[in-house]
C-alpha cells in the first residue's frame, strides 16, 4: 500500500501492530515462554527450565518429530507427483473435462478434513484393500489432503509458462517427453519447490484426519501434543509445539533457498 | 518413413536434409471461423517466401501449420515432398525463429543453442563444433556462457537464430522475427539475414512479417494475405510496381486508389478530371469501372495549369501536411477523395485549404478492373 503523508505512514503503523501483535505474535510468544516454564499463574511464568526439552530428546517425543517428518516428505513428494502430474495433463484439457478435473482435485480442501479421515477409515477398513492401522493410512491421508494444494500451485504456473518454449523445443527436433524434463519442469521448478513447501507445512501441521487414523507405532508430533495438552501438561506440551513450528520453519526455509536459486528471471 | 532405417525412433538428422515447402489446398478453422482459406504455395528449396499481410490475415496460421502447432482441417503441408500434415513437430525437421525469442532462460546461450542437436542426439562429439559454428554464423561467438537474461533484445534473437541452424533444418519458418527490435537494429538484422541466407543456398525460408519493407528486402518472393487467403504471389518488384489487386496495391507501398471510369481512346474519367494510364487493362470497354493506382512518391506538385508535357493532373485541396524528415506527406481531398501525395521536402508547403496541383505520369500509374481482389482468391503467379 502505497501511503505518502507522514501522519498516514505512521497511522498505518500503528494499526499494524495493533492487529498483528495480539494476534499473530503473541501467542507464538506466549507458546514459547510457556515452553520454558514450569508454573503460570501471575502475569509472566515462573520457575525457568530446559525440562521440557530435555525430555524431548529423548524417547517418544524425538520418534513423533521423526514420524511427522517422514510422513510429511513422504504426503508431499507423492503429492508433487500426482499433483504436478494432473496439473501438467490438465493443460491440455479444454472446457468440460478441465472444470470436472479441477473440481475433483478442490474436493479435499472442501471436504473438512475429519470427513477425509472418516472416509479413508471406512473405504479402506475391509480387504482387498485393508490399510487400517498401517502407517501407510497416515501417509494416504496427508497426501489426499494436501494433492488439492499441490495441484492448484502447479496448474497455475503452468498456465502462466509461455507455450513458445514449449513449441521451440519442439520444432528443435525434442520429443515430448524431452521438453518435459529439460524445459518444463526445470521452468516449473520454483513452483514445484513452492509446492512442496506449501505441502509439507500442511502435513506437518495435520491433526483432525489424523486422529482419526494413526496406529499406536505412528503417532505424529501434532497428535502428540494434543495428547499432553489433553492431560494437562501444558508446557510440556508447549515445549513440543516449538519443535514443531521451528523444524517446519528450517524446512521451508531450506526450500525457499532452492527457489531463489532456481528463479531464472 | 520409409528412409528411416531406424524405425519411428530415428533421429531426424539421419535422413537427407529436406528443403522446400508446399501448401495443398491447406485450410484452418476454428468452429465456425476460418483462418487460413485453401492456401495453395510452394516455397523453392533455397527460397526465402515472404507471406506478408495485416494481423488476423492467416500468415501465423500457415507458418504454424508448417511447424504442426496447428492440424489443418483439410488440405495438406509437404516439406520436401513429403506429406508431413500427420507428423507431430518435433518429426518435421524444421528450425523456427519466433518473434519473443523463446530461448530457454535456465540454459546458457551455448547449451540452448545445443539443445536440438541433444534432443536428436546428435554424436556428443560433433555437438560443441556444431554448436561454435552456428553462433560464429550469427555473430554470438563471444557470447557462449552468457544467460539469455543477460543480452539485448537484437542478441537474443541471434541466439534464437542460431538455435535454429544449428539443428541444420532444410526449412527455416521465421514468424516476426523483427518486430521485437527497434528501427536501428531491425535494419541491420535485415542485413543480417539476407547475409545468412546467402551462406544457406539450400534452405527454405518462410517469412512471416506484416512489414512491406521486410518482406521487400529479404524475399525472393511475396505471397500477399487477407482474410484468410492468398491475394497475391509474386516477386517484389512484381508486386511493387504490377499489383494484380487493390489490396495488394494499397498494402504494399500504400498505392491511392482512384476509382475511374474509361473514357473513348484511352482517357479514363476520375470524377470531372481526365487522366490516361500507361495501357488499359485487355478488353476494357468504354463505360467500364477501373481503379487506377498511383504511389504517394510517383506525385509532385506542379503550378496550376502547368503539369507538362503528358503529365496527368488533378486539381485539390490542401487537407493536411504532415512533415517526415526528408519527405512533405500532402492529403489532398480531390473530388470528394483523398490522395496521399510524398513530395520532397518543401521550404514553403502549401497551407491548409490551399488549391494545389498534382501532377503523376501515366507510367507510374496501375489500372486494375474494380473490384479484383475483393471476391475470389487469386493463384499464384506463374
Amino acid at each position: 500500500m502505497l501511503v505518502h503523508s507522514r501522519s498516514g505512514r505512521w497511522a498505518v503503523w500503528t494499526v499494524f501492530f495493533v492487529l498483528f501483535l495480539p494476534l499473530f505474535a503473541l501467542p507464538f510468544a506466549v507458546i514459547a515462554l510457556a515452553s520454558f516454564a514450569t508454573h503460570w499463574s501471575g502475569a509472566f511464568p515462573s520457575g525457568a527450565t530446559l525440562t521440557h526439552y530435555q525430555d524431548i530428546t529423548r524417547g517418544e517425543s524425538l520418534d513423533a518429530l521423526t514420524t511427522s517428518l517422514v510422513t510429511a516428505l513422504a504426503a508431499s513428494v507423492l503429492a508433487l507427483v500426482v499433483g504436478g502430474w494432473a496439473a501438467l495433463a490438465a493443460d491440455a484439457l479444454r472446457g468440460r473435462g478441465r472444470r470436472l478435473l479441477d473440481a475433483l482435485f478442490m474436493l479435499p480442501v472442501a471436504v473438512p478434513s475429519v470427513v477425509v479421515g472418516l472416509s479413508l477409515l471406512v473405504a479402506f477398513s475391509k480387504p482387498p484393500l485393508l490399510l487400517n492401522g498401517t502407517r501407510g493410512i497416515v501417509v494416504l491421508a496427508h497426501t489426499v489432503l494436501v494433492t488439492a494444494f499441490a495441484y492448484q500451485s502447479v496448474a497455475a504456473a503452468v498456465a502462466r509458462l509461455d507455450p513458445a518454449y514449449e513449441q521451440s523445443a519442439a520444432s528443435l527436433g525434442a520429443r515430448p517427453a524431452y521438453v518435459l524434463w529439460r524445459v518444463k519442469l526445470p521452468l516449473l521448478l520454483p513452483s514445484l519447490t513452492a509446492a512442496a513447501g506449501l505441502c509439507f507445512a500442511l502435513s506437518m501441521g495435520e491433526l483432525s484426519a489424523t486422529m482419526m487414523l494413526y496406529p499406536p507405532d505412528w503417532l505424529p508430533l501434532p497428535v502428540k501434543i494434543f495428547g499432553a495438552t489433553d492431560r494437562g501438561s501444558l508446557f510440556s506440551g508447549a515445549a513440543l509445539a516449538v519443535v514443531l513450528m521451528v523444524t517446519t520453519l528450517v524446512v521451508l526455509l531450506g526450500v525457499s533457498r532452492i527457489r531463489t536459486r532456481a528463479a531464472y528471471r | 518413413m520409409s528412409t528411416e532405417p531406424g524405425g519411428p525412433e530415428a533421429v531426424p538428422t539421419s535422413r537427407a536434409v529436406r528443403s522446400g515447402i508446399r501448401f495443398d489446398h491447406v485450410s484452418v478453422t476454428y468452429g465456425d471461423l476460418t483462418v487460413l482459406d485453401a492456401l495453395d504455395l510452394t516455397v523453392e528449396p533455397g527460397e526465402v517466401l515472404a507471406l506478408l499481410g495485416p494481423s488476423g490475415s492467416g500468415k501465423t496460421t500457415a507458418l504454424r501449420a508448417v511447424a504442426g502447432f496447428v492440424r489443418p482441417s483439410g488440405g495438406r503441408v509437404l516439406i520436401g515432398g513429403q506429406d508431413v500434415t500427420d507428423l507431430p513437430p518435433h518429426r518435421r525437421g524444421i528450425g523456427m525463429v519466433v518473434q519473443q525469442y523463446a530461448l530457454f532462460p535456465h540454459l546458457r546461450v551455448d547449451q540452448n543453442v545445443a539443445f536440438g542437436l541433444k534432443a536428436q542426439r546428435t554424436p556428443r562429439a560433433a555437438i560443441p563444433g556444431r554448436v561454435a559454428e552456428a553462433l560464429e554464423m550469427t555473430g554470438m561467438a563471444g557470447y557462449a556462457r552468457r544467460y539469455p537474461r543477460e543480452l539485448s533484445g537484437g542478441q537474443q534473437q541471434r541466439v534464437a537464430i542460431a538455435r535454429a541452424l544449428a539443428i541444420r533444418p532444410g526449412v527455416l519458418l521465421l514468424d516476426e522475427p523483427l518486430s521485437a527490435l527497434d528501427a536501428q537494429l531491425r535494419s541491420g538484422m535485415l542485413a543480417e539475414l539476407a547475409r545468412l541466407h546467402r551462406e544457406l543456398p539450400d534452405v527454405s525460408i518462410l517469412y512471416v512479417t506484416h512489414d512491406q519493407i521486410e518482406a521487400l528486402t529479404l524475399a525472393d518472393r511475396i505471397a500477399v494475405m487477407d482474410k484468410a487467403r492468398l491475394q497475391d504471389c509474386g516477386t517484389p518488384q512484381d508486386l511493387y510496381r504490377r499489383p494484380r489487386t487493390e489490396f495488394t496495391a494499397s498494402f504494399v507501398g500504400s498505392a491511392n486508389l482512384l476509382p475511374v471510369r474509361v473514357a473513348g481512346e484511352g482517357a479514363l474519367h476520375f470524377g470531372d478530371a481526365v487522366v490516361r494510364a500507361a495501357e488499359l487493362p485487355k478488353g476494357a470497354v468504354e463505360g467500364a469501372e477501373a481503379t487506377m493506382c498511383v504511389r504517394p512518391h510517383a506525385l509532385r506538385l506542379a503550378a496550376a495549369g502547368a503539369a507538362g508535357g503528358a503529365a496527368n493532373s488533378l486539381r485539390g485541396t490542401v487537407t493536411g501536411v504532415q512533415w517526415r524528415g526528408s519527405t512533405h506527406r500532402l492529403l489532398v481531398d480531390a473530388g470528394g477523395h483523398e490522395i496521399r501525395a510524398d513530395v520532397g521536402d518543401l521550404r514553403q508547403p502549401p497551407a491548409v485549404g490551399a488549391t494545389v496541383t498534382l501532377a503523376f505520369d501515366p507510367e507510374d500509374t496501375v489500372l486494375l478492373p474494380a473490384g479484383v481482389g475483393t471476391e475470389r482468391p487469386l493463384l499464384e503467379r506463374v
